[in-house]
């Protein structure tokens, strides 16, 4: 599978490396770029901005693995975040994340976002969503869920299957 | 392990211009430390309070700081407690009621109880300053980083090649504690990672100071490494798919202050503190690399390199470590032969005495090679000019790099040269000699340590000869032709001198006994020597060497005491 990043995107990345005194600088704002249009950063993704700024992949990869809300792999079409905050944390978040994940047949103590084979759901633990008052929140996507009881979790596991 | 300048080198020499020196305070004691010194690129730059208190006969303890790289500031291992002469609101110095200079410790800005200290590796001194290498406070901050580190460290030492030689081990043992306060499970990260041919990485042992990523950034010149993930999931790594893989990168292994960086060929094959160390040279190019051999009972283990800044800095490169197999080869030279049948040394020394003595003036020639001593070479010398022998060292050329492999792979071209062997070029003189043996002038040839069937002097022309006598370690063509085959020694097998491209003698010692009947070829020759020239010698290699430096114009004036560990340059 090849790899190839489309022409105007390219020239609106090449334009952005010259806004930076230090051609490096502008790693985080190509990630930031790829992930929107690729929905994730690929190898090949963090080979080819390291091309483009004169570096070494590893460079960028250190970049890459440090922020977690950089995807390397494609995320599930339904993707629900935990929140592990303190008030959700109170209000059962826990219980919450783990009902996904035995709904879905993952391992709910896994460490990182996990995403069903069949690619419908990603599911993770996040931090603080900003929505203490209405705990537990999940955001699905980009829609937050406050309140979220086992009841709202069958409701969004039921409409990511259709 | 005191040798191996591997983990802990010296800092480098300071600068011979005198620079300005201030005066600052170790734990109460005064002394003078020059203001600014050479930092890792050799570059002026102003004194830090870990050079400072390095000067003053102390030591503070450190795991990312290492004199021949930019410093990190990450371990945070050297932080140290200190003041510095206290200012009234006149800007004017402040003094005690003995007229002493009152000093204002660091202390926490909102806590002044609480000494603030800073890490020595990256802070300068200033004049006047008191640094606390010892005070309790700083022990204290000590105690508190080791136990930091050793949060997710798995505690493996029994299993853990590092073991012995372990700056996280030396320092527990002065700033550690028995029991362990931490009761959470550990943070388990990858371990066994392949991260390239010579190299395997244990994440969970490392403590992230970097030494090594900025060993390959900076010196080997191949970003390769990388920290990736973050907080208690750091992880030294390659770009995934991508190998570390440079002629340096077992440098990576000595530089790792702890057990995550091993080598796969050191690895689980001995206890480091079984090893006996020896100082002595890597053979493998004309750069002479300092070394440092370890070897138990007869075996070699490892190479490491041994600091020596005029010549090797502390690295050497993994070609050059990796060479010493061939020393316990199997195959080894280990007999004396005769015509095929084996002898002993006396009778063949006698027969081969007898037969140089009797031969015509010029019927003799002599290959010596460039992989020899140079007293050996010296010897060979004077047998050659007491039979009228042309002379001559096989060239051994390759490519060379940026940083330490020369062009030159042998590793005493130039003592070939200095001893008048063979001429600026190595090897002109072969097919003279070759000539000489097809046109029945050369009768007798003499060869040492090379496969002249390889250089010029093909197998039938060696049939034609009425006598060879060859020695060497390994058997090769050549050896297989000889009338008299003589066993030598490996270099960890005998002590000398090389001079290495840029004209620096150097000095190896012994590290392990020879196979079998082979003897060093010094010994030998000295006895050959005797017995055709009639010249009485020197039965010690420290005699040799100065009878051969007041001999040899190139090594006029030098004797074998002066040389020390660090090498001379000669005159060429």
């Amino acid at each position: 599978m090849s790899f190839s990043v489309p022409a105007n995107l390219e020239a609106e990345l090449d334009e952005l490396a010259t806004h930076y005194p230090v051609k490096r600088s502008a790693s985080l704002m190509f990630l930031h770029a790829l992930q929107e249009h690729f929905g994730h950063v690929s190898k090949d993704a963090v080979v080819w901005t390291a091309s483009k700024l004169g570096l070494q992949p590893i460079n960028v990869q250190e970049i890459l693995t440090f922020y977690p809300m950089f995807r390397q792999e494609p995320l599930g079409k339904t993707h629900v975040k935990v929140c592990r905050t303190l008030s959700c944390a109170l209000a059962g978040s826990g219980g919450l994340r783990a009902h996904f994940c035995e709904k879905l047949g993952l391992d709910s103590h896994a460490h990182v976002a996990q995403t069903t084979p069949d690619g419908k759901f990603t599911v993770e633990f996040v931090e603080c969503l900003a929505d203490c008052g209405n705990a537990p929140v999940v955001m699905v996507n980009e829609e937050l869920v406050a309140k979220a009881g086992m009841t709202e979790a069958d409701a969004i596991l039921e409409k990511g299957k259709r | 392990m005191s040798n191996a300048a591997t983990t802990e080198a010296k800092p480098a020499a300071p600068a011979p211009p005198p620079v300005e020196k201030i005066k600052i305070k170790v734990d109460g004691r005064e002394v003078e430390v020059p203001k600014m010194l050479p930092n890792w690129q050799g570059k002026l730059e102003a004194t830090t309070m870990l050079q400072a208190v390095q000067i003053a006969g102390g030591e503070v303890p450190h795991y990312c700081y290492h004199p021949k790289l930019p410093v990190a500031g990450n371990c945070r291992m050297c932080l140290v407690e200190f003041g510095t002469p206290m200012m009234g609101p006149d800007r004017k110095p402040v003094f005690n009621e003995d007229g002493s200079p009152k000093i204002a410790k660091s202390v926490l800005p909102y806590e002044p109880s609480t000494p603030r200290g800073a890490i020595a590796c990256a802070t300068p001194i200033s004049p006047g300053m008191e640094i606390y290498p010892n005070s309790s406070a700083t022990k204290q901050m000590r105690e508190a980083v080791l136990e930091s580190l050793l949060i997710n460290h798995p505690l493996d030492c029994p299993i853990c090649d590092q073991a012995g030689e372990c700056k996280l081990q030396e320092y527990s043992v002065q700033h550690g504690q028995a029991g362990s306060n931490f009761v959470e499970a550990k943070v388990h990260k990858p371990k066994a990672v392949d991260l390239g041919p010579r190299i395997v990485l244990d994440d969970e042992r490392c403590v992230l100071c970097t030494r090594c990523i900025r060993f390959t950034k900076d010196i080997a010149g191949d970003d390769a490494l990388g920290i990736v993930n973050r907080g208690s999931y750091n992880t030294i790594a390659a770009f995934p798919g991508a190998k570390f893989d440079n002629n340096y990168t077992l440098n990576t292994v000595d530089l790792c202050p702890v057990g995550a960086l091993t080598s796969k060929d050191f690895r689980f094959q001995m206890r480091v503190w079984f090893l006996k160390e020896t100082k002595s040279l890597c053979t493998s190019c004309g750069t002479g690399c300092n070394t440092v051999i370890g070897s138990r009972e007869g075996k070699v283990y490892r190479y490491e390199p041994r600091q020596n800044d005029a010549v090797n800095s502390t690295w050497m490169c993994d070609s050059g470590r990796l060479n010493y197999k061939w020393i316990g080869r199997e195959d080894r030279l280990q007999d004396v032969l005769v015509r095929g049948q084996k002898s002993t040394w006396a009778s063949a020394l006698k027969e081969i005495s007898e037969k140089l003595s009797k031969a015509a003036s010029g019927s003799v020639a002599v290959i010596a090679s460039a992989r020899q001593t140079t007293e050996e070479l010296y010897l060979l010398k004077k047998l050659a000019t007491k039979l009228g022998a042309l002379t001559d060292s096989v060239a051994r050329m390759g490519e060379a790099d940026k940083l330490l492999v020369a062009a030159d792979k042998n590793p005493n071209s130039n003592g070939a040269r200095l001893t008048g062997i063979a001429g600026a070029e190595l090897g002109s003189a072969i097919s003279k000699i070759a000539d000489g043996i097809h046109s029945g002038a050369i009768k007798t040839l003499v060869v040492f340590g090379d496969d002249v069937t390889k250089a010029g002097i093909s197998a039938d022309l060696l049939a034609k000869l009425e006598t060879l006598i060859v020695s060497d370690i390994l058997p090769n063509a050549t050896t297989k032709a000889a009338h008299y085959v003589l066993p030598g020694c490996a270099h960890a097998e005998k002590r000398g001198t090389f001079v290495n491209v840029k004209g620096r003698l150097q000095k190896f010692t012994k590290a392990v006994e020879p196979k079998g009947d082979a003897r060093p070829e010094w010994e030998f020759l000295h006895e050959l020597v005797h017995n055709v020239t009639g010249q009485n010698g020197f039965i010690s290699i420290e005699g040799l060497f100065n009878q051969m430096a007041k001999e040899v114009p190139g090594f006029a004036g030098i004797e074998w005491a002066q040389v020390d560990d660090q090498g001379v340059n000669t005159i060429s």
